[in-house]
């Protein structure tokens, strides 16, 4: 559904300075369907990617494509079968939901344009505001109405740009269970964010990306490659030898004690866990609890983008 | 060009203009007080010259039109030949207000991106934001210069004044020098809107469209030439070119990715 080749951006400044440089070589592909998350630092150049691909800006260089369309050479088709919800989606604060929508409505040509204005507003709980000014409305509303504009002509493709960004927990919680709705349906996103916890739970790819692509991957995918998996053991008490012992077995790729507990690093846990305890249990550990030790989406971005990955 | 986008555009200015009192009002009261002035100011003088006055009042090339009419007939022409200039500054000043503001005001409140995001091409955009703002300029002009033409005669302006007033030279610039102006002045703001980021500025700076009627008007008072047909159909066809120009120039220097992303 999205695809890019080497896609660049360099925006040129004042006389005398360099030109800046605010995506490099992006190369990715997103699958009709997929909720794709692209994460990256403040200025790491998400915006700008999502504005090529919405063909509002164009390339400096590389390719992409959006839904079989070239971005530059077929913007109009893009820009009529891909939706974009702005980091700061601005409104017509004079007048209604109800005409906002209605505006936006026929200009990306949608037949039914009550039917789709009344469609959106009462899915987002708006049917009942339609007529009030949209310059009394709350952050929270003011979203989703900008999420309504962006779906009225039911786009193949949606760009979400910090959905999230400023809500309060509940309007947060609102568009994300929104998300997951159109994620249901089928609808490919493409959704820049900060919030990790966001990403883990809506998407099925992450990127992260800081002006060039650090890496692509599925959340468990991500972890395990940074960080392999490890699992705990809690024991009663840490006695002298269990440690060794543990650090002897063939398949045990990394092991540590920590207080009372044993980590050891595994390619296979379910497969060498049931070895390790019963060799524990034999050499007098009293064990307490086992579990595998889940490292965060938030650990696996701060390695990426501080250390390039190298965990 | 896709004639439908170009009437929402035109549909989505006018309800966010018109939902603008201060707007509305400038749109309705200036050019009222526009028509006013002039009527209030030849009936006084109706009232308060009687039949006096003699064509001495008026410079000596305006004077040479007057030929044989009665001096008072003669000073409320060379008044009228000012004020109907009015009329010309009308369709120019009242669209600078909602062009000044068509692109800086939605750069201002984060609108215009979503709205370069649809399929609407520069062309519709900027045809339907210069059409929303000279339209209504161009219709308050001439019903205000109807309700102008059919006061005259109660108010006591005589018949040779009238058909001065009513005549070709007149009808040639208000229905079609006024509406060019209109284009020309439009376009100048929507060019100037879309490279500040300050409504204001952009007004200020639009503003500078109507010199040259102000021009006319003070060469006139002056009596350094009077307006006729042969000036008002140079005027039209050097506004007309003006106007080809200028919109060439809007469509060319209004980029989309400079409006996006370097906009502070």
């Amino acid at each position: 559904m999205i695809l890019t080749e080497t896609l660049s951006k360099q925006f040129p400044t004042r006389k005398g300075q360099p030109p800046v440089l605010a995506v490099d070589g992006l190369s990715l592909e997103v699958g009709e369907g997929e909720v794709f998350g692209f994460l990256g630092p403040n200025g790491a150049g998400k915006t700008t990617t999502v504005r090529m691909l919405a063909s509002l800006i164009a390339p400096s260089a590389g390719r992409a494509i959006v839904n079989g369309f070239e971005v530059g050479r077929q913007d109009q088709h893009i820009r009529a079968c891909v939706g974009i919800l702005t980091e700061t989606p601005g409104m017509y604060d004079r007048l209604s939901a109800d005409k906002n929508l209605s505006i936006f409505a026929s200009l990306y040509g949608v037949q039914d344009v009550r039917g789709q204005v009344e469609k959106y507003l009462r899915i987002l709980g708006l049917w009942e505001r339609r007529f009030d000014e949209v310059g009394r409305f709350s952050k929270g509303m003011r979203q989703k109405l900008a999420i309504a504009r962006a779906l009225l002509h039911e786009p193949k493709v949606l760009f979400l740009d910090e959905p999230t960004s400023g809500l309060d927990p509940e309007a947060a919680k609102l568009v994300r269970d929104f998300v997951e709705e159109l994620k249901a349906q089928g609808t490919t996103i493409f959704l820049c964010t900060h919030n990790l916890d966001e990403a883990e739970r809506l998407c099925q790819r992450i990127a992260i990306f800081k002006t060039r692509l650090i890496t692509v991957d599925t959340p468990a995918a991500l972890r395990q490659r940074l960080f392999g998996r490890r699992v705990v053991f809690h024991l009663k008490e840490m006695q002298p030898g269990l440690l060794a012992l543990l650090q002897a077995l063939p398949f045990v790729k990394d092991a540590r004690a920590i207080d009372n507990k044993l980590l050891a690093a595994l390619d296979d846990p379910e497969q060498h866990n049931p070895l390790i305890v019963r060799q524990l249990v034999e050499a007098g550990a009293a064990i307490q609890f086992v579990g595998e030790m889940r490292h965060s989406l938030e650990d696996v971005y701060l390695q990426m983008i501080n250390h390039g990955g190298a965990a | 060009m896709n004639a439908s986008r170009v009437r929402i555009i035109i549909d989505k200015e006018w309800a966010e203009v018109f939902k603008n009192r201060s707007v509305a009002y400038t749109m309705i009261f200036v050019p009222l007080i526009m028509t006013l002035l002039p009527l209030g100011v030849l009936f006084m003088l109706r009232s308060l010259g009687g039949t006096g006055g003699d064509t001495t009042d008026v410079p000596a090339n305006f004077a040479a039109i007057c030929q044989d009419l009665p001096g008072l007939d003669c000073l409320q022409i060379y008044i009228t030949n000012q004020f109907l200039l009015l009329f010309l500054l009308m369709p120019t000043s009242i669209p600078v207000a909602i062009a000044a503001y068509s692109i800086v005001g939605e750069k201002t409140t984060r609108s215009l991106e979503p709205l370069l995001a649809t399929p609407v091409t520069t062309a519709e955009l900027l045809l339907g934001k210069s059409l929303a703002a000279v339209l209504p300029a161009i219709l308050a002009t001439w019903v205000c210069f109807a309700i102008f033409c059919l006061a005259l005669l109660p108010i006591g302006v005589s018949q040779a004044v009238v058909a001065h007033i009513v005549s070709p030279l007149w009808l040639t610039a208000i229905l079609l020098v006024g509406p060019l102006m209109a284009v020309m002045a439009v376009v100048t703001a929507i060019i100037i809107s879309s490279r500040v980021s300050d409504p204001r500025a952009a007004e200020q700076l639009a503003m500078v469209v109507i010199v040259p009627v102000l021009g006319v008007m003070f060469a006139q008072i002056g009596g350094l030439f009077v307006l006729n047909a042969q000036f008002v159909w140079v005027s039209a066809l050097v506004i007309l070119g003006v106007d080809v120009l200028m919109v060439y120039l809007a469509t060319r220097l209004f980029r989309r990715e400079t409006i996006l992303t370097q906009w502070k």
